[in-house]
């Protein structure tokens, strides 16, 4: 029976390259899959472009292609990855290049373009925003970028023109796994259970070491070897659509059933809808079966529709955040970070510091679950606090007086304040809006060496 | 008993939207967190936290229930003043709950 294995290689941006050289070199894996664009990401990316028009893909790029394009011409392992940002087509120049410089050729590199919708945005200017419950037009804060979700069938296109590396802006993340499996196997939005499946695998896989035991160990209660030599996720799946998941023998971290449900659950609201681009799956009826030691099989994910709407994430410049923070140690610490409070507050009552929201934060008691939580399970009394204040405003020169504020503890506040820290950042939010499925011009652009 | 004790979960955010699982570690313990832990009860937990409904979804064939928590991320990820501002952390909040 024919079977296919895909290993992750990223689950973030920022991720560790080694386990992904690991997959290749020892993985028996067909294909490999970065996963490097969070929600926001591309707001940023789409920022750096805009001051040079050759930047704005993942900066970690070069680096990851300079470590694996021999291994997959050695290997025949094909790349998809969203390393392409909000710079796709600069992504694949610059692989290609990096392919030229290490002696590669016979290798296909393609483009997926289409998702950046920032030129035409305006057309959608009365189409409501899911979060703020508001029209487009009536968002306050400058648009930064409009990325459309794509599913997996231009993917599937590459593959089909014999691609070997696939670069991609927007694309959901399961969908940069299901293609391949798509690809080979020709299933169709008609299988229901195949496809099901093989979003249940792309979801699995999308976060690479948080179903290895990443993100999951509790010592003395769910216990994790060697999570520094962490490896990342494969999974080999054949045409009945079953598959495994599992890892490189000999690598650090845990493939079981429990890693398997955090993970399933992860970021996921009714199992029985979980909506993509190319279908809405239903995970209400999975099963895990631990087979052997770091095996474990996954059974009874389904699918439904697929959606009419395309999802388009919009960044936009929203607002800022201010912060400062202070510590306090020994003896009635917390009364003296609960007296700093309380001058910094009337401080910036003051000198009228325009505030919209306002936090404050005792790190090692409250600043995660508040007081209702905190209060039963915190000790007699604390060796240190850090007392950390936040505020949003409209204005850089508000969110600037907060920190100043609580540096000024140093001289002016209570005794013995320490390792006082202030920052300012401009906030990039996201909203959402959903456009018709063919309003989105997608492309394919190919580059060989 | 602590929910820590018989389970254990995981936090994902979307937006302004938490979702918080619970997993039994032995399925013997399924029914129990299913009676005991009801979303009424998670969003009075969470009630300094959570500003919205919270739901409940039911995954019977695993042992797993899973909230999903509205108006839990101080106004979501990006502008949340919160340390924590994708809310991992909730999910080690959920097991400290007593049953």
């Amino acid at each position: 029976m024919k079977s296919i294995r895909i290993g992750a290689g990223a689950g973030y941006a920022g991720d560790r390259i080694e386990p992904a050289v690991e997959l290749m070199e020892k993985g028996n894996i067909d294909y490999i899959v970065f996963e490097c664009l969070a929600e926001r990401t591309i707001a940023i990316a789409q920022q750096e472009k805009m001051k040079d028009p050759t930047k704005g893909y993942n900066g970690l790029l070069p680096e990851r292609m300079r470590r694996i394009l021999k291994l997959t011409k050695e290997k025949n392992i094909k790349v998809i990855t969203n390393m392409g940002a909000a710079n796709t087509k600069a992504a694949v120049e610059v692989t290609k290049n990096i392919a030229k410089e290490l002696g590669i050729t016979g290798l296909k590199i393609a483009g997926i373009l289409g998702d950046d919708i920032y030129d035409s945005i305006d057309k959608y200017k009365d189409n409501e925003i899911l979060e703020l419950g508001c029209k487009l037009k009536d968002l306050d804060g400058e648009i930064l970028s409009s990325n459309v979700y794509l599913g997996a069938e231009s993917i599937v296109e590459a593959l089909e023109n014999g691609a070997d590396i696939i670069i991609t802006g927007r694309v959901a993340d399961p969908a940069l796994f299901m293609a391949p499996i798509i690809y080979e196997f020709k299933w169709s939005l008609e299988d229901k259970f195949k496809m099901g499946q093989a979003v249940l695998a792309g979801h699995l896989l999308e976060c690479a070491g948080q179903v290895t035991g990443g993100y999951y160990a509790d010592p003395g209660y769910k216990d994790v070897e060697n999570l520094h030599l962490l490896g990342f996720p494969i999974v080999e799946i054949d045409e009945t659509g079953e598959f495994i998941v599992t890892k490189v023998k000999g690598s650090g971290g845990k493939v079981s059933s429990a890693t398997c449900k955090e993970q399933m659950l992860y970021e996921i609201h009714d199992p029985s809808a979980y909506f993509t681009p190319d279908i809405v799956a239903d995970f209400s009826k999975v099963t895990f079966e631990d087979i052997e030691d770091d095996v474990v099989k996954v059974t009874g994910a389904s699918s439904k529709h697929q959606p009419e709407t395309l999802k388009v994430s919009i960044g936009y410049k929203d607002c800022f955040i201010g912060e400062g923070e202070i510590s306090y140690g020994g003896t009635n610490a917390i009364n003296r970070a609960k007296l700093a409070a309380d001058i910094v507050e009337k401080r910036l009552k003051l000198i009228g510091a325009n505030i919209e929201e306002y936090r404050v934060d005792y790190i090692g008691y409250n600043s995660l679950y508040k007081d209702s939580i905190s209060s039963p399970i915190k000790p007699e009394s604390f060796s240190e606090i850090r007392l950390r204040i936040s505020g949003r405003t409209k204005e850089r020169k508000d969110a600037v007086l907060i920190g100043n504020e609580v540096e000024a503890l140093y001289t002016n506040g209570p005794a013995g304040g320490g390792g006082a820290t202030k920052a300012v950042s401009e906030v990039i939010s996201i909203c959402s809006i959903f456009i018709p499925r063919d309003a989105v011009d997608v492309r394919v652009i190919y580059e060989e060496v | 008993m602590k929910l820590k004790e018989i389970a254990h979960s995981r936090t994902g955010d979307k937006g302004d939207i938490s979702n918080i699982s619970l997993i039994v570690y032995d399925m013997k313990d399924y029914e129990l967190i299913k009676e005991k832990v009801t979303a009424e009860k998670v969003k009075e937990y969470f009630k300094e936290i959570c500003h919205g409904e919270v739901k409940r979804y039911e995954i019977d064939s695993i042992g797993v229930l899973n909230f999903v928590l509205d108006k839990a991320l101080g106004g979501g990820v990006t502008r949340s003043l919160a340390l924590d501002k994708h809310g991992k952390s909730l999910s080690s909040a959920l097991l400290e709950m007593e049953i």
